[in-house]
This record gives C-alpha cells, structure tokens and sequence, in this order.
C-alpha cells in the first residue's frame, strides 16, 4: 500500500504543466530519434544532456525529458525496421525481420500500429515491475557495505562485456580504459593530482558528458562521413502506410506473445550487462521455437514476429531502470547515460535515492506511466507524421547533430578546452568502433572509476589495510562468484547468441543501447 | 594484424599508464591504499587485456580507403578550427561555415551545402539562443 501512496505523490510532481510539456516533448523528440538510422536511444539522450542542465531543469524534470527521450526512442526504432528493413536504433534490429515482410505484403500500417501497442504493453507491464522489484533490490542493497559494493562494480564490468561484446578481452580492455580515464584528476581522498600533466583544465578530471558526447554522438558523424552516407534512405514513394488499426483477430492472436515477450523482456532488461537489444532478440527467439517450430511463418511476415520483439524491448528498456536506481550500476548503454545525468546532478542513485530523494524517484516514474500513454496516442494515429522523419537525408541531420554536440558542451563550461577534447573523444569513439570494442563499458568507467576506488579504499581503510576484507562477507563472496561466472560463461558458451545477434549487426553494433 | 596492432598500443598504453601512476606523489596524509594502487590494478588489467587481444586477434575490419581517412582527418582538422575560433568568430559564423563544411562532405552540393549551414547555425541560435536563452559563443558582431 506504501507503494501505491508514494506513486500518487509522484503523480503530483509529475502532473504539472512544466512535466507533462517536458514528457510530451520528450516522447516526441525520442520517437523521431529512435526512427532515425543514425540516431539511438544512447546518442539521443547524450545530446540532449547538456541541453537540461544549461536550461537549468531540476533533477525531476531532467529526468523526466531525458527517460520520456528513451522510452520514445524504443518505440521510434520499430518504424524504419518495418518500412525500410534498416534498424532505427539497434534494439529495433530483430523488428525487421518480420515487419519488413508484413510491409511487403500491403501491411505496413497493421505492422506499425501492432508494434505500437506491443511497445505500449511491453513498457507498460515493465514500469509497474519496477515499482515492485526496485524497493526489493533496495532492501538488499541497503545491507551492502564498502566491500559489498566494490564487488559489485566489479560485477557490473566483469558481466557487461559477456553479451555487449563479442570479445571479452575488448569489453576488459574498454572498461579499463574507461576506468584509467576516471582516474584523472586530483584524488579526492589525499588531494594529490594524478595523470594531469600539468595541464589545469584536467585538475578536475574529464567531465563525463564531454566523453559521452564525444563517444556516442560524434563518432556518429565520423562513421557516416567515412561511409559517406549522405541520402536518405527513405524515399515518398518507398513509403506506403495503409491500414493503421490491426484486426481484432490479430490482436487476439499475438496477446500470449505480447505477456510472454514482456516477461522476457523485462528480466532481460534487470540482469546486468543486457539492454534492450538482448531482450528483443531473447523475445523473439523464445516465440519462434514455441509457436513456429516448423519455421514456416516466422520471417515471412507472422504478426507474433513483429509484437514479440517490440513488446521484448520495451520491457527490457524499462527493467534495465532498475539495477539503475536500485543500485546504482546501470546495465546499459541508455541506461548509463541516465546515470550520467543524475551524477551531474549531484543525485547519487542507489538504495538511499528512495529515501533521500522520494520526489525524483516517484516522479520519474509516474512520468514514465503518462509518457506511454502519450507514446501509444503519438505512435499510431500519428505514425505517418513519423514516417515523413525518415525522408531528413543524413547530410543535413548528421551535422545538425554535430553542431547541437557543440552547443550543448560548450553551453556547460564556456570553454574550448572541453570542446577539443569532445573532438578528441570523437575521433577514439570511431577508431574503437572499428575495432568493434564496446563503448558502454568506457562510459561506465569514467563514471563508476571514481566511486569504485573510493568504496574500494574505504573498505580496506576500516579495517586496517587488510585487503582480504573484500571477500570478507558472504554477499560480498556472492557478489564475486557471480561476477567470475559472469566472465567466464560467454568465454564458454557465449559465442554463439553474440555470433547470432551480431549476424545482422551493423555499424552501430557497438553502442548498445 | 590489426588487432595485433592495437594489442601492442595497448600494451604501450598500459605500460604509461603504470610509470605516471608510480608517479603519483604520495601525500603526507594518506590512507591505507593511497593514490596509486589502483590505478596500478587499472594498468595491470588494461595491460592483460591488451596482450589477450594481440595473442588472439580477431578479423580485421574493413578500413576505409586512404581518401576517406583523409576525410575524416579533415573532418576532425574542421573541428578543432571550429572549437577554437568559436570564441573568436562567433557562434553564427562559426558555426555556418563548420555545418556547411559537414554537409558538403556528406554529399550535398555548393547551394545546398550554403543553405544547410546558414539554416543550421540560424536555427540553432534561434532555438537555442533567443526562445530557450542558451548562452551562446558571442563574437565581435555580438552574435
């Protein structure tokens, strides 16, 4: 019942004019970032990170754009899988492979609204789960000590790379990096400077959101200037809606899909290391060798292969909140990017947010209650409005996105220092790319190193300088084992869901959403 | 080979990386651990993690031509102009002649490639500068 009170309260932050434009504008933003090839949920909320904090949004509210951004991009990506077979974001990766054949046969608008209402039931069933396992896990989280939550960093990366990549030396390598990166700075604990070189502007250490931009937002302008990807990809007459409403019978049809894709989805999203793309892929998978066995109407256009997928990654999209705001150790590329906002906002996520910051929390997610709603009324009367996005050329997005990079960094600090060094990000974020190393674990790095060394410190500090002090409690043992056989499995058995997902990987395969 | 290239750079990174932690100084007042330890432990997992990279490379990717290096050489050369005479320039100019540049290269012709970035740096400045009261590069022209 406590539950359902605090979740009123949140209704009232949330429900004022200020938040419902701010939610609206960001489902609106969102569903034409994630319709976008180019644009994801991770680069379209890393843009507009700086954009809320030089507005001089509250932490609610921030939170409320920026999460309205990405749940909007897991229902914009559907609409070019379907139209076009090109993935808007990658978790929209697996929509294709049904959508496009439906297109094909004159059921574009049934495809678009199916999916639609997949998302909605899939992100829907996702938020009120959170509401019940996030004060579970804080629970847990509560009982955590110094050590409890170095191991539990160290669970984080050890589990990251095992299904965003297809090299766990790669994933180690960019968590290191990332990690190396955090170090940057004067030590907060003895004041001593580290890795600065002299260099004043660096006594600070790097700011996250210069990375983050740089990372996700401009090596995005360097791989389509490599490819020179300069048309649009959609042309008017590719284009045909048709019918916007799915017959009853198919909706009747794909409801079994819908609840067991949501439940996939949604514990895809919790476990750490996994976004929405792992719980799109395990959604549709799991309904292909349930109801298709013979595989005779999977990939040729079965409405089941289009709502298994779509209501999979919306769920995943909002289970991947929880380890989040529970703990504080996101699992995702987006869902590391919302970290970043909150860090920024001198908020620390984990269990003490729900007592500390109760508004932040239960606001959010009431906002994300009435941001699905808007999804759903904005998703399918007005999918054709979307469709028009997909007519932008990427020569004229890709530098709109470059120069709003810029405007937001340097909207921050005023200074060009930062702005070289977003470049200088830019630059490593493609080279990285090539070599197809990971780039959620670099993030998590830079923004988890410092408080990973400082839990790290404190634990051994208390008791004395005895480092075995970090696997001193049984939950701290818990959490190590848990982190090895994290690392270790995908070495083993890994190869082939990452071999498979990445089969129709593109370059965008390194940014996980 | 590629990957056996970027092993060793790894390496090389590591290995600087463990040299400028030892050369952390110790301050007077310090914990148990101290500064350096665990940038010591970054080093050492960036370093194993580099060398299992090299010992076992995977396929190289697909790298583009010389010319579209170049390309993005350039790109990154226009960039760095960008960030630096932003201050100097203004944020209108400034940004029209770097979105126009951007826009070229990806394929538009000279008009349009003219249109795109005044469009671009307008719009922005009047989205971002006039309704949302974004503080903006201000340059000798006062914008």
């Amino acid at each position: 019942m406590e539950t359902f009170a605090s979740l009123a309260d949140g209704f009232a932050i949330a429900l004022t004019w200020q938040n419902i434009l701010l939610a609206l504008l960001g489902c609106f933003l969102g569903t034409i970032m994630g319709a976008l090839p180019g644009l994801g949920p991770s680069n379209g909320v890393a843009i507009l990170i700086p954009l809320a904090f030089t507005l001089g949004l509250g932490p609610t509210a921030s939170l409320i754009l920026l999460t309205s951004v990405y749940y909007g991009a897991m229902y914009g990506g559907r609409i070019s899988s379907i139209l076009l077979n090109i993935p808007g974001d990658e978790p929209a990766m697996m929509t294709c492979l049904d959508g496009y054949p439906m297109a094909k046969k004159g059921m574009a608008g049934q495809a678009l609204s199916l999916s639609g209402i997949a998302s909605f039931v899939g992100a829907f069933f996702a938020t009120w789960g959170l509401i019940f396992l996030a004060p579970q896990l804080v629970k847990i989280a509560l009982l955590f000590g110094p050590a409890e939550y170095f191991a539990l960093f160290a669970l984080a990366f050890m589990t990251l790379g095992g299904v965003s990549s297809t090299n766990q030396a790669k994933s180690a390598f960019a968590a290191a990096l990332g990690l190396g990166l955090a170090m940057i700075g004067v030590d907060t604990q003895t004041g001593v400077p580290r890795f600065t070189f002299g260099e004043v502007h660096l006594y600070d250490g790097l700011d996250f959101l210069v990375a983050i931009v740089g990372l996700f937002a401009l090596s995005e302008v360097f791989i389509f200037l490599e490819h020179r990807h300069g048309d649009a990809s959609a042309s008017a007459s590719k284009i045909k809606v048709g019918r916007l409403t799915p017959p009853m019978s198919m909706l009747k049809q794909t409801t079994p899909t819908m609840i067991r894709s949501t439940i996939l989805g949604f514990i895809a999203g919790v476990l750490p290391g996994a976004g929405a793309s792992l719980g799109s892929f395990i959604s549709y998978s799991f309904e292909k060798r349930l109801v298709d066995k013979d595989g005779k109407t999977f990939g040729k256009g079965d409405p089941r292969g289009v709502a298994a997928p779509e209501a999979g990654n919306n769920a995943a999209a909002g289970g991947a909140l929880v380890p989040m705001l529970a703990l504080g150790v996101p699992g995702s590329g987006t869902t590391a990017v919302l970290l970043a906002v909150l860090l920024s906002l001198n908020i620390t996520p984990g269990p003490l947010l729900f007592t500390q910051n109760p508004d932040v929390v239960w606001g959010l997610i009431a906002a994300l209650f009435i941001a699905n709603f808007m999804l759903l009324a904005m998703n399918i009367p007005m999918v054709g409005l979307f469709t028009r996005v997909l007519m932008v050329p990427p020569r004229i997005l890709m530098p709109v996105v470059a120069m709003v990079s810029f405007v937001g960094i340097y909207g921050i600090s005023g200074s060009s220092f930062d702005l070289l060094v977003m470049i200088g990000f830019g630059v490593l974020g493609w080279v990285l790319r090539k070599f197809d190393v990971p780039l959620v674990p670099i993030i998590l790095g830079t923004l988890l190193g410092n408080a990973m060394e400082n839990n790290l410190r404190r634990a051994i500090t208390i008791d004395n300088g005895d480092w075995f002090t970090l696997i001193d409690s049984p939950l701290a043992i818990g959490l190590w084992l848990v982190a090895i056989i994290g690392f270790v499995l995908p070495l083993i058995v890994g190869r082939k869901v990452k071999a498979k997902m990445h089969e129709r990987g593109d370059d965008e395969g390194s940014i996980s959403d | 080979m590629s990957d056996r290239i970027f092993g060793v750079v790894g390496i090389l990174l590591a290995i600087g990386f463990a040299f400028a932690a030892l050369a952390i100084e110790e301050s007077f007042l310090s914990d148990a651990v101290g500064p350096k330890a665990f940038p010591l432990i970054i080093a050492a997992i960036l370093g194993l993690s580099s060398l299992a990279i090299a010992l076992k490379p995977d396929a190289s990717p697909a790298w583009p031509s010389l010319g579209r290096l170049a390309e993005i050489l350039a790109a990154a050369v226009v960039m760095i102009l960008y960030a630096e005479l932003l201050p100097e320039l203004g944020f209108i100019i400034a940004t029209c002649f770097a979105a126009g540049y951007l826009t070229w290269r990806l394929g538009s012709g000279f008009l349009a490639s003219v249109a795109t970035g005044v469009g671009t740096s307008v719009g922005i400045y009047v989205i971002f500068h006039l309704v949302l009261g974004l503080s903006l590069a201000r340059g000798p022209l006062g914008f």
